[in-house]
């Protein structure tokens, strides 16, 4: 994935270049440094001022030729910080809310595998007001990955959590890693959760993405 | 026949009810379109519309209904317009009673849709697009459900207050027995005629107990959909 882009907005300005490759890439950084914004430029939930993104030749936006691929086309998964489970909804119908999107040839992994991988086949009935925080991390996880994702962006995704659910957690993303061999972009300010998983380890501070 | 209710009564109890499901039904798709879009943008001339919209909520209800009048009446530009084009009469029939009700009861069904659409987190609808949904399944599938209580509570107070709407109908429409002449009228009528204090009263009760089984109603739908969809569990991720 090629990233060349530009975003400003009042007096906060993101310039990010760099390109990635498979594997899990970690971008950490304190608050307020821009990593969310760059995930949200990544997923088609912002639009940049200037630049362009490639994902395995394919342009997803270049300003110059005004093209904007929207989130919703763009087949890229995005767990956010406190999982944003749709609460009107069981866990089951969470999880299939993606994958119901796609057509079967697409789906690459089934409710019953991402639910044994994840643990959390007991849940399935339950709605999120009946989870505790690691297990709607999970659920967020499943969800992503049931939509069977080119790409995985995680937007500080055990921020919420305290150290003891971090641990139980941190050992299923591992596994995601190697099970599905997915490629992620996982966004923390936490250094020792980007040592764990990552395969790369990018740094971000004041809108700058660096090495 | 009922016997309660004299034929006259019951002609405007009916009618009341056809000319509130009416004004709600039309209240429903504008209010729900119009909230959303104050609940979710900024955007200029967005202070001026919440002014307009809440506008018939303070002004004399008479005034609403004489504004109408002059624009939908047979010598007025939209009423002759319509009236030449289609051969429609909306000033003085069932149709323009609903209008007006519809134009009084419409900042009580904006008021709670509004603040519905306002407690539900944008980035809910933004996971559903990164899940494939177009913005457009995300609201149908994820936004209006969540919003299901408000838009309950809105309807039923836009039913309530458009059984109750008088002045505007009355400038508007007139107080003609069979075609406009709703509960409000017809006990306003009632108070003018000789020995009308009997039916009168019967109708006062009538409203009464109406408004009330509306107001119950929606409080009791409103927190069972609550409760379905899961909406305690929302404000507290939050």
């Amino acid at each position: 994935m090629k990233i060349d882009l530009a975003f400003k907005r009042a007096d906060f300005q993101l310039l990010a270049q760099m390109e990635l490759h498979g594997g899990v890439t970690g971008i950490c950084g304190p608050s307020g440094s821009g990593k969310s914004t760059l995930l949200a430029l990544l997923a088609g939930l912002l639009r940049p001022d200037a630049g362009s993104l490639n994902f395995a030749g394919e342009d997803l936006i270049d300003t110059q030729r005004r093209i904007f691929v929207p989130a919703w086309e763009r087949h890229f998964g995005l767990v956010f910080q406190n999982g944003m489970l749709f609460p009107h909804l069981s866990v089951r119908d969470n999880l299939l809310y993606g994958f119901n999107r796609l057509n079967p040839p697409e789906r690459q992994l089934d409710l019953k595998t991402v639910t044994a991988l994840l643990e959390i086949e007991p849940l399935l009935a339950r709605r999120p007001d009946q989870l505790s925080g690691g297990e709607r991390q999970r659920v967020a996880l499943g969800r992503a990955l049931l939509y069977s994702p080119r790409l995985l962006l995680m937007d500080e995704p055990l921020s919420s959590l305290d150290d003891r659910l971090k641990q139980q957690i941190l050992p299923f993303l591992k596994r995601v890693k190697t099970e599905t061999r997915i490629p992620m972009v996982y966004v923390t300010h936490a250094q020792a959760e980007v040592d764990y998983l990552a395969d790369r380890v990018l740094k971000m501070e004041d809108g700058r993405l660096g090495e | 026949m009922s016997p309660l209710l004299t034929p006259e009564e019951i002609q405007a109890l009916y009618l009341s009810a056809k000319v509130a499901l009416w004004a709600t039904a039309l209240c429903l798709p504008a209010g729900i379109a119009l909230s959303w879009l104050m609940a979710r943008y900024e955007f200029r001339g967005k202070l001026l519309i919440d002014v307009l919209i809440q506008l018939p909520m303070v002004l004399p209800p008479v005034v609403p209904g004489y504004l109408l009048l002059l624009l939908l009446g047979t010598q007025g530009p939209v009423g002759a317009w319509l009236l030449a084009q289609f051969g429609v009469v909306i000033a003085f029939t069932w149709k323009g009673a609903v209008l007006a009700s519809a134009v009084m009861a419409f900042p009580l069904m904006v008021q709670p849709v509004r603040l519905a659409f306002r407690m539900i987190d944008p980035r809910l609808e933004q996971a559903a697009t990164t899940l494939g949904a177009t913005p457009w399944r995300a609201f149908f599938s994820i936004t209006l459900p969540l919003a299901l209580p408000g838009i309950i509570a809105g309807s039923v107070l836009c039913f309530s207050r458009s059984l109750g709407e008088f002045g505007a109908t009355m400038a508007f429409v007139g107080n003609i027995p069979g075609e406009t002449r709703t509960l409000p009228l017809a006990i306003y009528s009632y108070t003018h005629v000789p020995g009308g204090e009997a039916p009168a009263l019967r109708l006062v009760y009538l409203s009464f107990a109406l408004a009330t089984a509306a107001l119950l109603a929606s409080h009791i739908i409103s927190r069972r959909t609550e409760r379905k969809l899961g909406y305690a569990s929302d404000r507290s991720q939050r």
